[in-house]
């Protein structure tokens, strides 16, 4: 069964918060669902399906969530691959719609983890019963040092170099400076990047996204239902999902799931990286983006970095418009979770209701791609590809 | 000076006994492997299933202690120590993360040629560090 044309994007809404400190998460995931439902034009009655991933609160936390929302369910999906979650769900959503198991299927997203001290350069401690924590907590791995591990081994095999991961972020900074609710609006050049600290080599303190208190919240509807709103219909035509880790020790950190949900989901939406004519590409860290850009096809492995250089990214002048909210690199990566707002802007992009200066003109049809846990060991990867109908 | 390990803690690995070997082992300064029976394959981190083809018939191998980093990052601002984190491919085959020591982090490079050395961890058995060698 294919869920192309099965279901439709027919709410969005991206919580306009960066810091959140009076609030709590349930009530960030609620404000969300609210700003879905209003911009979908639906109420909560309409809602059979809910999905969200572990950053709602609480070891049952769909069903947490689900009270304290008062939605009443036939169908609830608590996938959680990180970052990527929010994607899978979108996927989910679809084949469950497309199944007969729900009609309108909430997404949510929240978190404040800028309110409670969270950062990158933290140690990852694994609970004692993940089996791998033995063989890797002793020796510091943090989040940005495991992407900097991919990003060390992608430049000593392909020649990539730290001003073309510069790139990346002043694309990211061009896009920001148009979107009110960004964290970080101010241009930045290549020089800027590559003068900014180093964090972990090779990455530097411009290369990382920012820490963001907020949230998102999507609605998958079945098309019939979506057809009746006021709202342009967006149609998910084609999903992949893949697993990537260590392998039992033969790996190789250049590559990331990407290459294989990206390849699922381009045959299952019948069109190829050419017909792509906006990709949301999961930035937690500019690395992050080179490699999936490779992956989907985009251009060939090992050419990623003359791929982004020269500011191809950016939105009226580049070869292929990427981030155009400012991404996690400059706009907002909530829960330290960007997936949900990857989406967000891709269907703002087919709706042409992106920001004037940076909306793709004729954007027909979009891709967003998700990376959750890390390059540098073990992560969940989903690509969605989404037409304007 | 910055690539010693003494002010980073070292925190201990919990010792399971699927892998209790190797943690013996790691005390007597000896790096295992396991390697599976039915299909050949060598891995790490150690499992009682091979993650090759899922056979149960595994068996512990000491390593040869040497390899080359594949590749590594100089971790200079999470916390007061900078430290440099890596994976080092064994001679034997698998890739396993670990920490370069008893060196300068600047000169590290992918490709080094690097020997095993255990360092003690906070309470618990000494944990499978790497040095430069000579080439």
């Amino acid at each position: 069964m294919s869920i192309k044309n099965k279901a439709c994007i027919a709410g969005i809404f991206e919580h306009p918060t960066r810091k959140a400190a009076g609030k709590s998460v349930a009530q960030l995931h609620a404000e969300c669902a609210k700003g879905a439902l209003d911009d979908a034009g639906l109420s909560l009655r309409d809602v059979d399906g809910y999905f969200c991933a572990g950053d709602a609160p609480g070891m049952l936390n769909a069903l947490t969530m689900a009270d304290y929302m008062g939605l009443k369910l036939r169908h609830v999906d608590s996938t959680d691959t990180g970052g990527s979650s929010y994607l899978v769900h979108v996927s989910h959503a679809a084949q469950a719609i497309a199944a007969g198991k729900c009609d309108v299927a909430l997404i949510t997203l929240a978190g404040r983890p800028r309110s409670e001290g969270s950062s990158g350069t933290r140690v990852r401690t694994a609970p004692p019963d993940v089996p791998e924590a033995p063989f890797e907590n002793p020796f510091g791995p943090v989040t940005v040092n495991l992407y900097a591990m991919a990003a060390m081994r992608h430049m000593h095999q392909y020649g990539t170099t730290s001003e073309q991961l510069a790139w990346i972020k002043v694309a990211a900074s061009h896009h920001a400076q148009h979107n009110p609710h960004a964290m970080l609006r101010d241009l930045v050049t290549v020089d800027e990047v590559l003068a900014s600290p180093l964090i972990s080599d090779p990455l530097h303190r411009l290369d990382c996204c920012v820490v963001s208190d907020g949230g998102g919240a999507l609605l998958v509807a079945r098309p019939e239902i979506a057809r009746s709103l006021k709202r342009p219909l967006v149609s998910v035509i084609g999903a992949g999902e893949a697993s990537k880790g260590l392998a039992g020790g033969k790996f190789d950190l250049t590559c990331s799931g990407a290459a294989w949900s990206g390849a699922r989901a381009f045959e299952e939406a019948g069109v190829s990286p050419s017909d792509i004519r906006y990709a949301s590409i999961y930035d937690s860290f500019t690395i992050t983006v080179l490699i999936q850009i490779e992956d989907l096809g985009f251009c060939d492995k090992g050419e990623g970095g003359r791929f982004v250089a020269d500011g191809n990214l950016i939105s009226g002048s580049g070869r292929l418009p990427v981030n155009t909210d400012g991404g996690g690199l400059c706009n907002n990566h909530p829960a330290n979770r960007g997936g949900i707002t990857k989406v967000i802007e891709a269907v703002r992009q087919l709706r042409g209701e992106a920001h004037p200066a940076v909306q793709v003109k004729n954007c027909t049809v979009a891709l967003a791609q998700g990376t959750g846990g890390s390059l540098g060991t073990r992560h969940g990867s989903a690509t969605l590809i989404m037409e304007r109908a | 000076m910055s690539g010693e390990t003494g002010h980073r803690p070292i925190l201990a690995p919990v010792v399971y006994p699927e892998t209790r070997p190797f943690w013996d082992a790691a005390a007597q300064g000896r790096l295992l492997l396991k390697r599976c029976v039915a299909c050949g394959e060598a891995h790490y981190f150690p499992r009682s299933l091979c993650p090759f083809c899922l056979s149960d018939r595994t068996e512990w191998q000491q390593a040869s202690g040497r390899g080359s980093i594949h590749t590594y990052s100089v971790t200079r601002r999470a916390g007061p120590v900078v430290y440099v984190i890596a994976y080092v491919t064994l001679d034997e085959g698998p890739t396993m993360m670990t920490n370069i020591i008893d060196c300068e982090p600047d000169s590290v490079r992918i490709g080094q040629r690097v020997e095993v050395v255990f360092k003690p961890s906070d309470g618990g058995p000494p944990v499978p560090m790497f040095r430069p060698v000579a080439a």
